[in-house]
């Protein structure tokens, strides 16, 4: 028999970023008893560092007038390149508006409107009326055809997480923060809970719940180039995986953003473009409104980083130690503009590249930066394979973003999910049972143990943990990148089944006792490899471009064979994935046109 | 500067080993272009001891993961440059906050304790109705708010603070900022009078020594000595009686 601290609530929340929180909050509010799991601090979730804001159709500034939740819908939908769930996208932005109101009496300050005139920084003068004054403003993203990004200066995703950390505070809400899901318990039918790690002792313990919720975020970490903090590497992702049936949908799409900082990666947001922006080449010329005459800058961001990439690809890029990059100019919106309104992009830019953005060009290149893919939910947020299980927020696939996300519903994501799946949740769990047996948990524990001993003791070989990282890292990155064909993702297939077998025979350098990184690092090895061939081998197997998945060998989108959602299974023995297609349900509106990118009309022919 | 070889010298300590006394353990480093001690540390780690810890989270100076002793002084070591620093580099964990190991620190506990403390919640009477327009608000109040709001729990005032190392209940200037938040938030209903039930004290606003080196090491670049002063006014003038002006609120909504 094994020791270990065993904790029972009704819904165990693993994860504590927005979307986490919001639903332990609903759910608390509804009487049940919750617990928050948290690698990190809550306030230290990966959701705080969302600068640029939350999409809600609230329309009350000028360049928003006009706006509700069919303009909404209609740009979240092309914005996925038809590849979301309609169903999942119409509850979604009849919810946000809610969402931003909701959040504005728990006590986040948005930026408000302004009455009279402003010259923005292209000549047009807009006029803010005084009857909005004092109502949530918003900013300009790609993608939508109306203002629609509220924010809280760059921010916005701290403000968001600090208030709604401050209603789990006031509610009594248990977290265990510094504590790691390392597996899910279950019986093939039904999820029970969760094996942990204690990242302060090192203790393994074992969490019981009814209802069991992943709301871990990305996996942006698999790529040796990404925006996302050091904490965003897929746990719930491969936790759900390595049941063997829990699909995860759509790995094969991963957005790059198109300005992370060269050469610490660090994301500068889109809200810089969206004020007014520009990119400029080595010559200092500003090339995309060649591309995209329309939306110029402000296209999605999988047409922005692809042009970028094309331009750099045509010898237009500046050349550095670090490969080539491009310019992000923001030095006309003037010092003050930029000193308040674009703060933290000044200081990331001062910090961290050493370049002052009021008279400084920004080095940039398109940096993986969000997985539209994840654990396959149900639209009320139910994982696809096992009962008792759920998922939002980035970690899933609900499906609100199909094959390309657009800026600011990200955050906009995580909380109206967080309601709406929250609901969901509550209302499961009061019909739910507390029940299993003693023997599946002791079994799922030893399990863990036994994995640690032989890590710890390299029973099963000598393999450096950080090696075989690197390689997957380096895979991702060189062959499963922004432009993809077939040649190179065979490659990538190839290279990381190798990878993966050498993830199975880690052993550590260190003693492994206590809490040891080293040893929190490898246990999740197997499982980021394991993702990572879902990307890769998932990205092989679509032939078609969609979103921001590319295909240089199968440049069109294919709605006749290609109207589906990947599902992703790991049968047990596996080293490569089992791929199953779902049909992508359209409820509304049909495949079209999107109105920009490569393959839109409107963009084609230059200047 | 180029092709400097960095020494590093490590505070290193198990507190569930307590039989090993903590020692400094020393690493040497070639430095690259652009290092930062998240760098350093990651390439220590990597190549020559697993076993090491500290943390960093978003590694852009958003998050507050990373503060720690550097050389003397509390920072971030996200957004510290080596090439800010003679080739000797000493790194100790911050004090003040429970111990986990080497670099390592339990800010989460601290600071939890600290917004249960100050009931760092907006206080209001009023709920959510899902049919009703927001209501409104000043975008200077929003953006003041903000300004106070920026916090990001990293504990460098804290860890630098006379006061906060020799008095545990001491809120330090985390804590007399986070009430200052919300002292100018319309939203909030609470009075000046409980405000200074939460504040009006030793561990509070009245238990500072004016050595502003919380202000000196901010990370963040709060205005910490005006936020002291701001809610030390407030908190003497109710404890001597003086009526206060109640908040200012905007709102046609």
């Amino acid at each position: 028999m094994s020791i270990y601290q065993t904790h029972i609530t009704d819904v165990l929340i693993v994860g504590a970023g927005l979307a986490g929180e919001r639903i332990a909050v609903e759910s608390a509010s509804q009487g049940h008893d919750v617990t928050l799991l948290s690698l990190v601090p809550p306030r230290r979730s990966h959701s705080t560092a969302a600068q640029g804001g939350m999409q809600a159709s609230l329309g009350n500034c000028a360049m928003g007038e006009g706006d509700n939740s069919d303009v909404h819908f209609a740009d979240t939908v092309k914005g996925s390149d038809w590849g979301c769930d309609q169903e999942v996208a119409r509850m979604f932005v009849e919810t946000a508006p809610l969402a931003v109101r909701e959040m504005a009496i728990w006590g986040v300050p948005w930026n408000r409107v302004v009455a009279g005139q402003r010259k923005l920084p292209d000549g047009r003068v807009i006029e803010e009326k005084k009857e909005k004054e004092g109502l949530i403003t918003a900013r300009d993203f790609g993608g939508t055809a109306k203002w629609r990004t509220c924010y809280t200066a760059d921010g916005t995703g701290h403000t968001l997480q600090y208030t709604m950390d401050s209603m789990v505070v006031k509610m009594g809400i248990t977290v265990h923060d510094r504590t790691e899901a390392i597996s899910l318990i279950h019986d093939g039918e039904r999820c029970v809970g969760v094996v942990a790690r204690c990242l302060r002792t090192g203790d393994l313990r074992v969490y019981i719940a009814k209802t069991t919720v992943i709301c871990t975020g990305g996996y942006g970490r698999l790529y040796s180039a990404s925006t996302n903090a050091v904490i965003n590497e897929g746990n719930g992702m491969f936790v759900a995986l390595n049941t063997g049936i829990v699909p995860l949908g759509n790995m094969e799409a991963v957005q790059f953003h198109p300005t992370g900082m060269v050469p610490v990666w660090i994301l500068i947001t889109e809200g810089a473009r969206g004020d007014g922006g520009y990119l400029l080449d080595k010559n200092l010329y500003r090339f995309m409104p060649d591309y995209e005459p329309k939306k110029k800058e402000l296209a999605s961001r999988d047409v922005v980083s692809r042009r970028m990439t094309q331009h750099m690809r045509a010898g237009h890029g500046v050349d550095s130690p670090y490969g080539p990059h491009l310019w992000l100019d923001i030095r006309h919106l003037g010092a003050q503009h930029i000193n308040t309104n674009l703060r933290e992009i000044a200081n990331i830019a001062r910090n961290f590249a050493g370049v002052d953005p009021v008279k400084d060009l920004i080095p940039v290149r398109p940096t993986q930066h969000y997985s539209m893919g994840g654990v396959r939910t149900n639209k009320d947020g139910a994982a696809y394979g096992l009962k008792n299980l759920f998922a939002a927020g980035e970690a899933a696939c609900w499906d609100l973003h199909g094959f390309n996300r657009l800026g600011g519903n990200s955050l906009a994501e995580t909380i109206t999910a967080g309601q709406i799946i929250g609901k969901k949740v509550a209302e499961f769990t009061k019909d739910a049972t507390l029940s299993y047996s003693y023997k599946l948990v002791d079994d799922a524990v030893k399990e863990q143990e036994n994995r640690i001993k032989a890590l710890v003791h390299g029973w099963n070989g000598k393999e450096s943990v950080y090696e075989v990282r690197n390689e997957m890292e380096k895979n991702l990155m060189d062959y499963v990148g922004i432009f993809r064909n077939g040649k190179d993702l065979q490659t990538a297939v190839n290279n990381l089944q190798e990878v993966y077998h050498r993830s199975l025979k880690i052993g550590l350098k260190s003693n492994g006792e206590g809490p040891n990184p080293e040893l929190a690092q490898a246990l999740r090895m197997t499982g980021m490899v394991r993702l990572a061939l879902c990307i890769a081998y998932g990205a092989l197997m679509r032939t078609e471009s969609r979103g921001s998945h590319a295909r240089e060998d199968y440049p069109k989108r294919d709605d006749t064979n290609w109207l589906k959602r990947t599902l992703a299974y790991w049968p047990e023995g596996a080293d490569l994935p089992e791929l199953k297609y779902e049909p992508v349900k359209i409820t509304e509106l049909p495949p079209g046109d999107r109105g920009y990118g490569e393959s839109s009309a409107q963009s084609k022919g230059g200047k | 500067m180029a092709d400097r070889e960095l020494t590093f010298e490590i505070f290193r300590y198990n507190p569930a080993k307590p039989e090993i006394k903590p020692q400094m353990q020393t690493y040497k480093l070639k430095e690259t272009t652009g290092m930062t001690i998240f760098v350093a540390l990651n390439m220590i780690r990597e190549e020559q001891d697993p076993s090491l810890m500290f943390d960093f989270v978003c590694r852009a100076a958003i998050c507050g993961s990373c503060a720690m002793i550097i050389n003397g002084r509390p920072k971030l070591a996200c957004k510290t440059l080596t090439r800010s620093l003679p080739k000797k580099i000493k790194l100790f964990p911050l004090p003040v906050f429970k111990l986990i190991g080497d670099l390592s620190v339990d800010t989460g506990t601290w600071f939890r304790n600290l917004s249960l403390k100050t009931e760092s919640w907006v206080h209001t009477s009023k709920t959510f109705d899902p049919t009703k327009q927001e209501e409104r608000m000043d975008n200077k109040t929003a953006l003041e708010i903000y300004e106070a709001e920026r916090c990001i729990e990293c504990g460098c005032c804290i860890a630098g603070c006379a006061t906060a190392n020799i008095r545990d209940e001491f809120l330090g200037a985390a804590g007399i900022n986070r009430v200052a938040r919300f002292m100018v938030d319309p939203r909030d209903e609470r009075t000046p009078e409980q405000y200074f039930e939460v504040v009006g004290c030793e561990e509070g606003a009245f238990g500072c020594m004016g050595l502003m080196a919380c202000d000196d090491n901010c990370p963040m670049e709060l205005p910490l000595q005006m936020q002291l002063a701001f809610v030390r006014r407030k908190m003497a003038s109710i404890g001597l009686g003086v009526k206060q002006e109640s908040k200012v609120k905007m709102g046609v909504g």
